[in-house]
Order: C-alpha cells, then structure tokens, then sequence
C-alpha cells in the first residue's frame, strides 16, 4: 500500500478496503470495469492495485477519447489542413497522437499552421483574429467536451463567423458500453461509471445496464476513497443479487445531469448512424455528427475528406487491451517499440490510456523491484 | 482535455451575462458559463470547469478535494497550463 500514507483520510481508506476484502470474501472472482480513462489513470496513480485483494480484478474501459479515435480520423483531418489557408486547432492531447504521416506536431515541424488551444471558444476566436484564414477545430472528446464544442458552433452562427468549422469527433459512451457487453469474448460483473461525463448526461441513461442486463453500475469519484466506496457499493449489489444504477459521487452529478449542455448538444449535433471506434471496430449511433442546420460550420461538408482507413499495426493488440482481453503488458510490443515516448497504439499516448498507465507506474515499479532483488 | 478544474467565480462580465473572470489557484481568465444557463453561478460561487467552461456548480470544499484529487494525479501542472492558455494567451 505504498502510496496511503499520501492519502487524505488514511485511516478510513484502511477501513474501506477492509470492508472491501470481508465483501469480497475468497468464493468468487469479480470483473469489474472502469469506463472512464480519468479513473484508469488514478488506479495506477494511486496503486489501487496493491490495496484490492487479487479475487477483485479491474478492466480498462474504453473512456479514453484520443485512444479509440481510428488513426484514419487523423489522416482525414490532417489532409484538410493541407489546404494553405487552413488553420488546424486541436486540444495539446491530441498533438501527440500519430497519423500515418506522423503527429500533428511534426506536421506542424514540416510547416503546418497548427496551434494548441485549451478551449473550443478559443479557436472561434483564432477565427475572429484570422479572417483571411480558415480555422478548423479538431473535436474530439465524450460528452464531457461535446457541449463546449456544440456552444462555440452557436455562438459561431449566432455571430456570423464563417471562417470557423468543426471536424467533429466526439463520441458518447453508452454505445461502447453496449458494444461492450454484446462482445463474445468478454465477461464482466460491474461497471465503475465515469464521473464527468455523468455531470452532463446524469445517471438515467445507465439504466438499461442494470434492469437488461442485470449489472450493476456506480457512478465514481476520482479520488482513492472514492473509487473504493463505489467498489463497495458494487459489492453490496453482487453479493445480494441486485443491479442498480447508484450515484457515489452525489457532490457533484445530478441523478439528471446537466439539461443546458444538453439542450446545446441537440440544437447542433445528430447521432452518426455508425462511427468507427479504435479497437472496437464499428459501433452504431456511437458518435456525434453536425446537424442541417449547422452544415456550414461542419469541417466535413465544407472540405473534401478523403476517407482513410487504417488498420492498426498487426502486431499492435490495442483491441484487445482495450476491450480488457489483454492486459497492457500482455501485448507484443509493450515496452519495446511502443512506449510513451514513441507511441504505436493510442493507448500508450494519452496518461489516460491503460497502456501509458500501465507504464508510467506498474512497470516501473516491477523495473524497481527486479532491481532490488539483484542488490 | 480531460481535466476538470475547480475555479472561484470572481466576476461576471457587465457586457456578457455568460462571461466569468475565475481564479484558479491565483491565475485569473475568463471562462463560458453558457452552459450554466439554468443554475447560474454568481460571484463567489465554485465552478468545474471543463475545456474553458464551467459544467457544474461545487461546494468550495469539493472545489478543493478536487485540487487534492489532481495534486495526488500529479496533474496540478497540466491544469495551471490548461488554464493559462484560455483566452490564447500561450498561443499569440
């Protein structure tokens, strides 16, 4: 337990897990998804691990954004800021994500106009500031970002910007959810719901996974208490026979979440009859398109896209890590050709990805302790 | 991107109800509250704040729990960027 005594409440995190391991008794093996990368990140952060007793096994979920977008969608992109007059913005998470020619930032190397912005409304305004300039704003994002980018699009519109357009990637993760659990290949018992994402679409939407498919799903904090209390929570539910939609992070998601961010999402976006998720494959109604009425500030109606599709490279199994089959250093090119200074697989990019995760704490820590074992 | 930020609500614009000077750990921009529209936050109040916008009103001390979760995260750094880049400051 090497990072409690860091923990605030140390005492009541040491009485949590011990409620956790009574729960979890020793008859029975328990899979338990996180959804969301925030929470992969803090698992390994917080080696939430090495507190949990082994019959309680946590599997990566698919709620990192920059991991499941398809290299394709990068190459598309990229290929609209070839256009001389175009100025490619995206948030810095995506500037190290690789394309089939190389990041957005070597292409900005190469001469590219390609700049960071931390806010949609901030590439609206490179917009205003570059009216001899076209600006697209690479989207990406769950429904944590997708109301900022769809309340940029309006005031777009409202003010009449039209050398502003979005390349919309956002996605919404009921779908991947539902994907998911329809997979063959994978058995879980529980989800951990994602915090964030859960301020704005509440916590109704996960119903269908408790009443049809009998799981139980608790939306989490991010904080190490947190995440134990909704294991708890998880476990109550197993051990009794129920499935219900529980809110552990009340403080902060409303069981209705977030009506005005919604309202902006309906008024810009439509749901894509399909969209391709890395790893996943192609998951129907899973991602957010630009509606009619906002064609003009649609990247994809105003320029030529070509379309591309890449598979990820063979030996590369982000698929199967994603989709919690394998576990990150169960790949073949773990640690070797892809790591997070030279990224194959979206996983290893993101610090959200369970492949960068897994690095950045379990493997250095089994480096340190294969080390100590030589002295 | 995936950040969420506590920042206090120091100020809401005069000319544009849906514009908010915050302060986040002594750094001061300003954010869109257009998404609050149906709980709009007044001065002194505490906001998350996502890519620029504010998604929830918190209580002050979940405002600093959560600046604890992203010490623990070691993400204090990542946000502080996150925040001084609104507005474009980094990038003109």
């Amino acid at each position: 337990m090497r990072f409690v005594d860091e923990f605030r409440e140390p005492e009541l995190i040491s009485k949590t897990a011990e409620e956790i391991r009574r729960l979890a008794g020793t008859d029975r093996h328990y899979r338990l998804m996180e959804v969301c990368g925030g929470h992969t990140h803090a698992i390994y952060r917080f080696g939430l691990k090495d507190i949990l007793p082994e019959n309680i096994e946590l599997i990566h979920g698919p709620g990192c954004p920059v991991c499941v977008l398809p290299m394709g969608r990068i190459d598309d992109g990229l290929a609209i800021a070839q256009h001389p007059d175009v100025i490619f913005a995206a948030f810095g998470d995506m500037m190290r994500v690789p394309g089939t020619q190389g990041s957005p930032l070597k292409h900005k190397a190469r001469g590219m106009d390609i700049r960071i912005v931390y806010s949609p409304s901030d590439a609206l305004k490179l917009a205003r500031l570059n009216p001899e300039k076209h600006v697209m704003f690479f989207a990406i994002g769950f429904e944590t970002t997708a109301p900022s980018t769809a309340l940029t699009m309006m005031r777009a519109k409202a003010e009449g910007i039209c050398n502003f357009s979005v390349f919309c990637n956002h996605v919404t993760i009921i779908p991947a959810i539902r994907a998911i659990l329809d997979s063959p290949d994978m058995r879980l018992d529980a989800f951990i719901g994602p915090g964030h994402v859960s301020t704005v679409i509440g916590c109704r939407p996960y119903e269908w996974i408790a009443h049809n498919e009998r799981k139980p799903i608790v939306v989490s904090g991010f904080e190490p208490l947190d995440m134990l209390q909704s294991i708890v929570m998880i476990l109550h539910q197993l051990r009794k026979g129920e499935a219900r939609v529980e809110n552990q992070y009340k403080r902060v998601v409303p069981w209705e979440g977030n009506r005005a961010a919604l309202r902006a999402m309906a008024e810009v976006f439509e749901l894509r009859p399909y969209f391709e998720w890395r790893g996943l494959g192609f998951i129907s109604q899973s991602a957010l398109g630009v509606n009619d009425k906002y064609a003009g500030w649609d990247a994809e109606q105003r320029f030529e896209v070509p379309g591309v599709r890449v598979t990820d490279p063979k030996a590369a199994q982000c698929g199967e890590v994603l989709k919690g089959v394998l576990k990150p250093h169960q790949c073949k090119l773990f640690g070797r050709e892809c790591t997070p200074e030279h990224p194959i697989g979206a996983l290893m990019v993101s610090s959200e990805g369970s492949c960068a995760a897994y690095h950045n704490y379990e493997h250095r820590k089994a480096a340190m302790v294969s080390l100590s074992s030589v002295a | 991107m995936c950040l969420a930020i506590p920042g206090k609500i120091v100020e809401i614009s005069p000319d544009n109800r849906d514009s908010a000077l915050v302060e986040v750990v002594g750094v001061r921009r300003k954010i869109d509250l257009g998404l609050l529209q149906d709980d709009k936050p007044v001065p002194g109040d505490w906001v998350l704040v996502h890519v620029g916008f504010a998604m929830s009103k918190i209580s002050e001390q979940d405002a600093a729990d959560q600046m604890n979760t992203l010490r623990m995260l070691g993400e204090i750094e990542g946000a502080m960027q996150e925040v001084q880049g609104y507005g474009l400051e980094e990038v003109n």
